[in-house]
C-alpha cells in the first residue's frame, strides 16, 4: 500500500483561533477515506491548507503521485498543486455560473493542455486538435458523472444535485490521482445521495482515483469509506474503519452520540 | 388596476420633482428689465410629466422583475432573436452581405466629414473590443486604458518626428510598445482585486498623461506634436480626400481583424480561462489556472490593441497632445463596453456606434447631449445591466 498523501503535524491559526491543531493524516492509494466531525471542526480548513488556498502555520504536506517521487507541497500555489494531481470540490458550490456545463469541465483541462494566445489566434491544426480532444474528454466525463444531457446549459441554471455533480466532473477533468470532495452530498435528497454513492465508487474503481471526502451524511460515509478520520476542535480524535469508529467511545461522545441510536 | 397607493406614490414623486426643478425651471431673472419671471406653466409640465413617467418606470421595473423570475425558474426556453439570427445561415449570410455593401459604399456616398466620423467610430469599436478583453472577458476593471492608447499615439508621433519613420513600420512598433507597457504596468497592479485595481489603473493612466504633459524635452508638453505624416501606401502620399478614404478602409480592415481575433480567443483555452477568472478567482486557481499569468495576458493583449489604435489616431489627426488622453476617454471606452454588453463582440460594436455617432448627429441639441448620455446610462444600468446584447456562449453538438 503506497501512501499518496501524508500530512504531518499540520496547524493553522486564524489570528487567535487555532483551526487546525497538530493534525496527522494520510491517504493510501486506491482507498476512499472520509473526514467527519462537528461543524467548525476545521475540515474545510484542512482542505484549504492542502490545496494551497491557505498557508498552514506549521507542519508539512507531502504527496507521492503514483509512479513519481515524493515531494513537499507546502507553500505552492493552488494551481501548481492541482497540476501535481490533487483536485477538489467546494462545500459552498463554486462553479463558473455564466459558463456552460461543458465549458466548466473544459476549464479543468487547462492545466493538461498548452495552447497560448498566438496559437489560439492562428488556430493551426494542432490547436484545433487539442481543442477537439478537450471537448471530447470533457464530454466523456460528463457522461460518466451522468449530466451529459445538460452540456449546453449555463451552470447557474442547473438543479442543485447536478451542480454538485458538475463540481466533481470539473475536478476530474484535471486528471487527479486524489480527489478531495467537500460535502458532496450536502443538500441532496436520499435518492440523489444513493446515486452519489454509486458515482464515487465508480470513480475509484474505474478511474483509479483515490478519494478523500468530508461528509456529514453518516449513511453515505459508513457505506463508502475504507477508513474514517474524526476531527473535533482542529484535532484528529480518532481514526479507523467504519466499524471501529462506530464503537469508539470518544467519537460517540464528541460527535455521533444520538445519531447512532436513532 | 391602478391602486390608490400607486397614485399616491406617483403624486409624491411629482411633488419632489417639482421641488427639485423649481429653481431652474420656474424662476428666471431677467437682468435687463430687472424683474423675476415666474414660469408656473413649466412647473405644471414637470409635475404632470414626472407623474406619468413614474407609472411607466414602475411598470417597466415590474416587467423586468417578472422576467428575471421566469429566468430563475428556467421557464424561458425561448432563444433570443439575435442569437437565432447569428446561428441560422439564411439570416446570417444576407445580413453580412448587406453590411459589407454598406461598409464599402459608405465613403463614396457620404461626404468626407461623414467618413471621418465613421472612421472615429470604427476606432472606438476596436478600442472597445480591446478593453472588452480586459473588462468583459477577464473581469479586470481597468480605468486607465487610455494610457496605452497614448503610448501608441506618441510612439508614432515621436518616431515620425525624430526619425521620419512611416505609419506602416510604426504600427507594429506601437502594438509591441502597448504590449510592453501592459506587462510593465500590469505586473505590479494585477495582484489587486476589483475596486482597488480600478483605482490604481486610474492612477497609472493619469501618471502617463501627466508625464506627457510635463516632460517637455521628450513629448513637447501640452503643445503636443504637429505635422505627423498621414499613412502612405508603398511610398505614395494621398490627397486629403483619398487619405481619409484610405484610413476608413484601413479601420474597416482592423475592425474585421480584431473581431476575428477576439472571436477566436473567447472560445479558446486562454479565453475560457479569462472568463473563469472573472466568474470565480478561487475556484479558477483550484482548477489549475495560473491567476497572475492569465490576468497579465488579458491586460497586455488589451494594451496591444490600444497601442495599435493609438498609432492610427496620431496618423488620422496629424496632431496629438496630452489633452486627447484624459480620463474621460477611458470612461468613454468603458461605457462602450458596459453599454454594449460585457464580453459580447456585437454588443461592443453597437455600443460604440451609439455612443460615438449619436453625439455627433445630436449636435443640434448639444446643450442636452450630456444629459441624454447620462440618462441612457442610468436607464441601461437599471433595466439591462448585462448590456444591450448579453454575452452568448458557444454551444456544442454531440451525436450520441
Ligand atoms: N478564512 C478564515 N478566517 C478566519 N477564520 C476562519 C477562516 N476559515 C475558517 N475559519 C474558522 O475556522 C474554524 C473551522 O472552520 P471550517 O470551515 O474548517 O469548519 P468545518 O469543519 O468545515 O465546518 P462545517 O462542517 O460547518 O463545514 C471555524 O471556527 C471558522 O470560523
Ligand atoms: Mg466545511
Amino acid at each position: 500500500m503506497n501512501t499518496i498523501l501524508e500530512v504531518n503535524d499540520l496547524s493553522m491559526d486564524f489570528g487567535g483561533l487555532r483551526a487546525l491543531d497538530h493534525l496527522d493524516l494520510n491517504v493510501v492509494e486506491g482507498e476512499i477515506a472520509a473526514i467527519i466531525g462537528p461543524n467548525g471542526a476545521g475540515k474545510t480548513t484542512f482542505f484549504n491548507c492542502i490545496t494551497g488556498i491557505c498557508n498552514p502555520t506549521e507542519g508539512e504536506i507531502l504527496i507521492s503521485p503514483p509512479g513519481k517521487k515524493r515531494n513537499k507541497i507546502n507553500g505552492l500555489k493552488p494551481n501548481r498543486i492541482t497540476k501535481k494531481g490533487m483536485a477538489r470540490t467546494f462545500q459552498n458550490i463554486r462553479l463558473f455560473s455564466n459558463m456552460t456545463v461543458l465549458e466548466n469541465v473544459m476549464i479543468g483541462r487547462h492545466c493538461r493542455t498548452s495552447s497560448g494566445i498566438v496559437s489560439a489566434i492562428l488556430r493551426g491544426r494542432s490547436t484545433i486538435k487539442e481543442e477537439k480532444d478537450v471537448v471530447d474528454f470533457s464530454y466523456n466525463i460528463l457522461k460518466k458523472t451522468g449530466i451529459s444531457h445538460l452540456v449546453n446549459e449555463f451552470a447557474k441554471n442547473l438543479p442543485y444535485g447536478a451542480q454538485r455533480r458538475l463540481e466533481i466532473a470539473r475536478a476530474m477533468a484535471t486528471e487527479p490521482f486524489l480527489l478531495l470532495l467537500d460535502e458532496p452530498a450536502a443538500g441532496m435528497n436520499p435518492q440523489e445521495s444513493r446515486e452519489l454513492d454509486e458515482l464515487i465508487t465508480r470513480i475509484r474503481d474505474e478511474d483509479n482515483i483515490s478519494i478523500l471526502m468530508i461528509e456529514h451524511d453518516m449513511k453515505l460515509v459508513m457505506s463508502l469509506s475504507d477508513r474514517i478520520f474524526v476531527m473535533d476542535y482542529g484535532r484528529k480524535i480518532a481514526q479507523g474503519t467504519p466499524s471501529d469508529i462506530i464503537k469508539n467511545p470518544v467519537v460517540i461522545k464528541a460527535y455521533l452520540g444520538e445519531d447512532i441510536d436513532a | 388596476m391602478i391602486k390608490a397607493r400607486e397614485i399616491k406614490k406617483s403624486f409624491l414623486v411629482s411633488i419632489w420633482f417639482m421641488f427639485l426643478t423649481f429653481p431652474i425651471m420656474v424662476i428666471r431673472v431677467n437682468p435687463i428689465e430687472k424683474i423675476v419671471e415666474w414660469r408656473w406653466k413649466n412647473m405644471l409640465v414637470v409635475g404632470i410629466g414626472s407623474f406619468l413617467l413614474s407609472f411607466v418606470w414602475r411598470y417597466m421595473l415590474k416587467k423586468k422583475e417578472a422576467g428575471e423570475k421566469r429566468a430563475e425558474t428556467g421557464e424561458s426556453g425561448k432563444t433570443f432573436l439575435i442569437q437565432r439570427i447569428l446561428e441560422e445561415r439564411r439570416f446570417y449570410i444576407p445580413l453580412v452581405t448587406g453590411l459589407t455593401i454598406i461598409a464599402v459604399a459608405f465613403p463614396f456616398i457620404f461626404s468626407m466629414y461623414q467618413t471621418s466620423i465613421m472612421t472615429t467610430a470604427l476606432m472606438y469599436i476596436v478600442l472597445g473590443l480591446g478593453l472588452n478583453i480586459v473588462v468583459g472577458l477577464a473581469g479586470l476593471l481597468d480605468l486607465g486604458y487610455v494610457a496605452f492608447y497614448a503610448v501608441g499615439a506618441y510612439s508614432y508621433a515621436l518616431l515620425n518626428h525624430h526619425f521620419g519613420l512611416g505609419f506602416w513600420s510604426v504600427l507594429p512598433i506601437g502594438a509591441v510598445l502597448g504590449f510592453i507597457f501592459g506587462v510593465l504596468l500590469g505586473f505590479p497592479v494585477l495582484r489587486l482585486r476589483g475596486d482597488y485595481l480600478a483605482i490604481v489603473t486610474l492612477g497609472f493612466g493619469e501618471i502617463i498623461r501627466l508625464v506627457l504633459e510635463n516632460w517637455n524635452e521628450f513629448s513637447f508638453g501640452p503643445s503636443g506634436i504637429a505635422n505627423i505624416d498621414r499613412p502612405g501606401f508603398f511610398g505614395i502620399q494621398f490627397s486629403l480626400q483619398a487619405a481619409s478614404i484610405y484610413l476608413y478602409f484601413l479601420m474597416i480592415g482592423l475592425v474585421i481583424f480584431t473581431i476575428i481575433v477576439v472571436n477566436r480567443l473567447q472560445n479558446s483555452r486562454i479565453g475560457r480561462a479569462w472568463i473563469a477568472l472573472r466568474e470565480d478567482e478561487t475556484a479558477c486557481q483550484a482548477m489549475g489556472i495560473d491567476k497572475t499569468r492569465t490576468k497579465l495576458r488579458a491586460f497586455a493583449l488589451g494594451a496591444t490593441w490600444a497601442g495599435m489604435v493609438g498609432v492610427i489616431f496620431a496618423a488620422k489627426t496629424t496632431f496629438i497632445n496630452p489633452a486627447s488622453f484624459t480620463f474621460l476617454e477611458s470612461a468613454m471606452i468603458l461605457s462602450i463596453v458596459v453599454l454594449g454588453g460585457m464580453g459580447s463582440i456585437l454588443g461592443v460594436i453597437i455600443g460604440a456606434l451609439i455612443l460615438i455617432l449619436l453625439p455627433e448627429y445630436l449636435r443640434a441639441f448639444s446643450d442636452y447631449r450630456m444629459l441624454l448620455f447620462g440618462a441612457i446610462m442610468v436607464i441601461m444600468m437599471v433595466f439591462r445591466p448585462q448590456g444591450i446584447i448579453a454575452n452568448i456562449r458557444r454551444t456544442y453538438k454531440f451525436n450520441e
